[in-house]
């Protein structure tokens, strides 16, 4: 395959607290090519949020950067090396915070995110606000950002745009604001773009219909995606390639259909046996027991061991980096999970954990309880 | 009043309406005009649930779904009282909740208990657990101190939780497990009935199936009654007995589940259960989606509320044409209400819309004045005369629909409220049927439904 068009390598993005370091992203790797949409998938505290601020380098503090690489069209985004003393610093090829700004966020790499309302500045216009940033992103004449405002709002099915271009943001309707941020990233061609949850808040009819729409455009743009999303049947529908989190690690990567049927991980198969079907009816669901650490202080070895159904003992011990688990020919397919012989670390012999998981709920709770 | 028998409701609501009057006070109503006065009153109801009916049977689940705004947490609400109805009845065993006030209300509340979608500020962070969990059970005036604290702890046991966590807070629990406080704290009072308002929609998935799980097995061990609301069909599919679809403020379809699944008969739930994400990449995704926004519920449509967006609108009976020619009428004219397209002259018009079918006789020459309308750009004269000559015409915007059909799935009767189902009813439906039942059986009490209609 050609050089991929964002390549993340062993990113590390921590939060510096009073209670310790959050290890929210804990040495991630993945890449995106052109024209795919690659699914980043994950219950809340997964950390899925901060790995793409940290791709535009957008993470604030207490939080920071602190080790990997992030490439995007041939320029380094993110970089740290050693100088003399042994201390780590910023790269020279690395972007400076202007040039991020100004040739990078927005323009080469757009992000949607999940809450239009946030997004949306409520005192101005959405037609205004829309042209501003053509005018200011493309180099455009106010006329003729005008212009294609008007387009991109009828391009993404926005009802008589003409008048809805001097409408307010609290006059659209949740999905009708999130079709505005769309078009708003889409406004200025970038090649990627970067939906953290955004049809999350919104009714599955109106769902459907935006996914339709970004499949489409998608299409006719040649735009990159990164999906973040919690929901499985958003991700079957929508992903070409997944990457699923736990706990600020990328515990399986593999291309959709074999993400579903031949999954690799336990997280990832617990994950899909636990929702509801719409198309059959389930009587028992089967949950996932516990439910998941803190990033402050993660389990020892494989950080799903203390809710895995196959845990043994080496589980606690090794800590398994994701490896490549398909057959030779075949798209990669990277699991994190020592019972594939590819690990050998003695799974077969080791004893199986008991009465970790059964701890079910008072196992998960926070250190900070109420007892004085 | 002595408890309901078997196969009688626990729960009938009949004709329920709720509206809220929109925008009261000096500026109430006011809104900007590009033309002279400027300023517009305008007055409105918002007509958030207008005559609902339906039945909840002890021990039964009834899921009620639609999309946000639609009115089901109004509903709710009103079914509780926690919202004063503006017309019709809640009989709860047989006892209407809608002529009590005062203290033989708040008695009866603790029948009736009530989840709520965030776990979070449902909670009173400065209290624990327990005291949280005995709460209504003090109001109520049930148990001594001593007996309330011991049944805080059976219960939250119970619903999944340490009782060691008694002293707690609820900070200190994730989601899941504040969903469960409140499981306890409304099981503390022993209710028959618990509406329950997305309980699960703010927790993730693997969360939500524990919890889910919990409330099965709840329902089973003390015997309760859910009115469950939720917008995620796969959800309701799992937890409900018979599914209840809303649109706009009314019934479109209540069914048993699996008839309403594998038989729906509204346009709506079929719409709704095409939108259904399969968490399978090789499903082929969802088909037929529905196009538009909700309309207002301050003018809703007449007749079927859903003919706006409906895909198999009715054809009005003195036109002549085929299934084809209508169905690119109708394209077009919610196409030209959407601007949805450039004005452009009439061939091109009639290449976007007509290309493969176009009527003819007097539906041809209407058309043909509205794409001249379109094609000078004057669009509303388009909409207006493309609404009135087609739209309106359908018995979908004359009569409203309500009809019984008999069911393939299951025994418990099918109610749909669509004229296509109109030829296979075996009822009038809800409205006739049910009123009069409800009458024989409370011929005594009073105000049985008055809506202004």
């Amino acid at each position: 395959m050609s050089e991929p068009l964002l390549s993340v390598e062993n990113l590390k993005t921590q939060f510096f607290t009073e209670d310790g370091t959050v290890r929210a992203v804990d040495g991630i790797s993945f890449d995106v090519h052109e024209g795919e949409i690659v699914g980043l998938v994950g219950e809340s505290g997964a950390g899925k949020s901060v790995a793409t601020s940290s791709l535009l380098r957008l993470v604030e503090s207490p939080g920071e950067i602190v080790g990997g690489e992030i490439t995007f069209k041939g320029r380094t985004l993110f970089g740290l090396e050693e100088d003399a003393s042994g201390e780590l610093r910023p790269r020279d090829d690395m972007l400076s915070e202007e040039e991020m700004r100004r040739e990078i966020r927005g323009r080469e790499i757009a992000i949607i995110f999940q809450d239009p309302m946030e997004s949306l500045n409520p005192v101005f216009t959405v037609g205004g606000q829309l042209r501003e940033f053509i005018e200011l992103n493309r180099d455009l004449s106010e006329k003729e950002a005008k212009r294609e405002a008007i387009d991109m709002l009828r391009e993404v099915g926005i009802p008589a745009p003409e008048t809805r271009y001097d409408e307010y943001p609290h006059q659209f309707s949740g999905g009708m604001r999130q079709r505005v941020l769309i078009a708003m990233a889409l406004a200025c061609q970038p090649d990627l773009i970067i939906a953290d949850e955004p049809t999350t808040a919104l009714d599955v009819t109106v769902e459907g219909q935006i996914l339709e729409m970004v499949k489409e455009l998608q299409t006719k743009y040649d735009t990159s995606f990164i999906w973040v999303t919690h929901d499985m049947s958003v991700v079957a529908e929508i992903c070409d390639r997944v990457n699923v989190m736990y706990l600020g690690e990328i515990i399986e990567h593999a291309t959709v259909d074999d993400l579903f049927y031949d999954t690799k991980h336990p997280y990832t198969r617990a994950l899909l046996d636990s929702m509801p079907r719409p198309d059959e009816t389930v009587h028992e669901l089967n949950p996932i027991e516990g439910v998941m650490p803190e990033a402050i202080d993660p389990p020892a070895g494989c950080r799903f061991h203390s809710r895995c159904p196959d845990a043994r003992e080496v589980c606690r011990e090794v800590h398994p980096e994701p490896r490549d688990l398909a057959d030779e020919g075949e798209p990669t397919h990277r699991a994190a999970c020592v019972k594939y012989d590819a690990f050998d670390v003695g799974y077969d012999e080791s004893r199986p954990i008991e009465g970790d998981a059964a701890g079910g709920f008072g196992a998960g709770l926070t250190r900070t309880g109420g007892e004085e | 009043m002595s408890g309901t028998d078997g196969g009688e409701p626990l729960l009938e609501v009949r004709e329920l309406c709720k509206y809220f009057s929109e925008g009261g006070g000096m500026l109430g109503g006011v809104t900007f005009d590009r033309e002279f006065p400027f300023l517009k009153r305008q007055r409105g109801d918002v007509r958030a649930v207008e005559s609902v009916s339906f039945d909840i049977e002890k021990g039964e689940t009834l899921g009620l779904v639609g999309e946000s705004g639609c009115g089901k947490s109004t509903l709710a609400r009103t079914v509780l009282r926690l919202l004063e109805p503006t017309s019709g009845s809640v009989y709860f065993k047989g006892e209407d909740l809608a002529s009590l006030s005062g203290e033989p209300l708040r008695r009866k509340r603790k029948d009736m208990q009530m989840i709520f979608q965030d776990p979070q500020s449902s909670l009173d962070p400065r209290m624990k657990v327990g005291p949280i969990v005995e709460e209504p059970m003090k109001a109520h005036g049930m148990l001594d101190e001593e007996g309330r604290e011991a049944r805080a702890k059976e219960l939250l046991e119970k619903v999944g939780l340490d009782p060691q966590h008694y002293n707690r807070y609820p900070h200190a629990f994730s989601g899941g497990q504040r969903q469960r406080v409140n499981l306890a704290r409304a099981l503390s009072v022993n209710p028959d009935f618990i509406v329950c308002d997305e309980p699960v929609s703010a927790l993730d998935v693997s969360i939500q199936a524990q919890v889910l799980n919990t409330m099965r097995d709840l329902q089973e061990e003390f015997d309760l009654t859910y009115l469950f609301i939720a917008h995620d069909l796969s959800v309701i599919r799992h937890i409900s007995d018979r599914v209840a679809v809303m649109y706009l403020g009314q019934m479109v379809e209540i069914a048993d589940k699996e008839e309403l699944f594998e038989n729906p008969q509204h346009p709506y739930t079929r719409a709704l259960l095409d939108a259904i994400p399969v968490p399978d990449p090789r499903s082929g995704g969802r088909t037929a989606l529905l196009t538009g926004d909700v309309p207002s519920p301050i003018d809703p449509p007449s007749g079927c509320r859903f003919r706006t967006r409906c895909p198999s609108l009715i054809r009005p009976a003195e036109y002549d044409m085929t299934d084809a020619e209508w169905a690119n009428v109708v394209e077009f004219q919610r196409a030209v209400k959407r601007r949805s397209f450039e004005t452009t002259n009439r061939a091109a018009v009639r290449q976007r819309h007509f290309a493969d079918a176009e009527p003819g006789g007097e539906a041809g020459t209407l058309l043909d004045e509205a794409i001249g309308h379109v094609a000078a750009g004057e669009w509303e004269e388009a909409e207006r005369l493309l609404t009135e000559s087609f739209a309106d015409r359908s018995v979908c915007a004359t009569e409203e629909p309500a009809y019984e059909v008999s069911p393939t799935h299951g025994e418990s009767r099918h109610y749909a409220a669509c004229h296509l189902v109109r030829d296979d009813a075996v009822a009038a439906g809800e409205e006739t049927e049910l009123a009069s039942s409800v009458g024989e059986r409370f011929a005594g009490s009073a105000d049985v439904g008055e809506a202004d209609d």
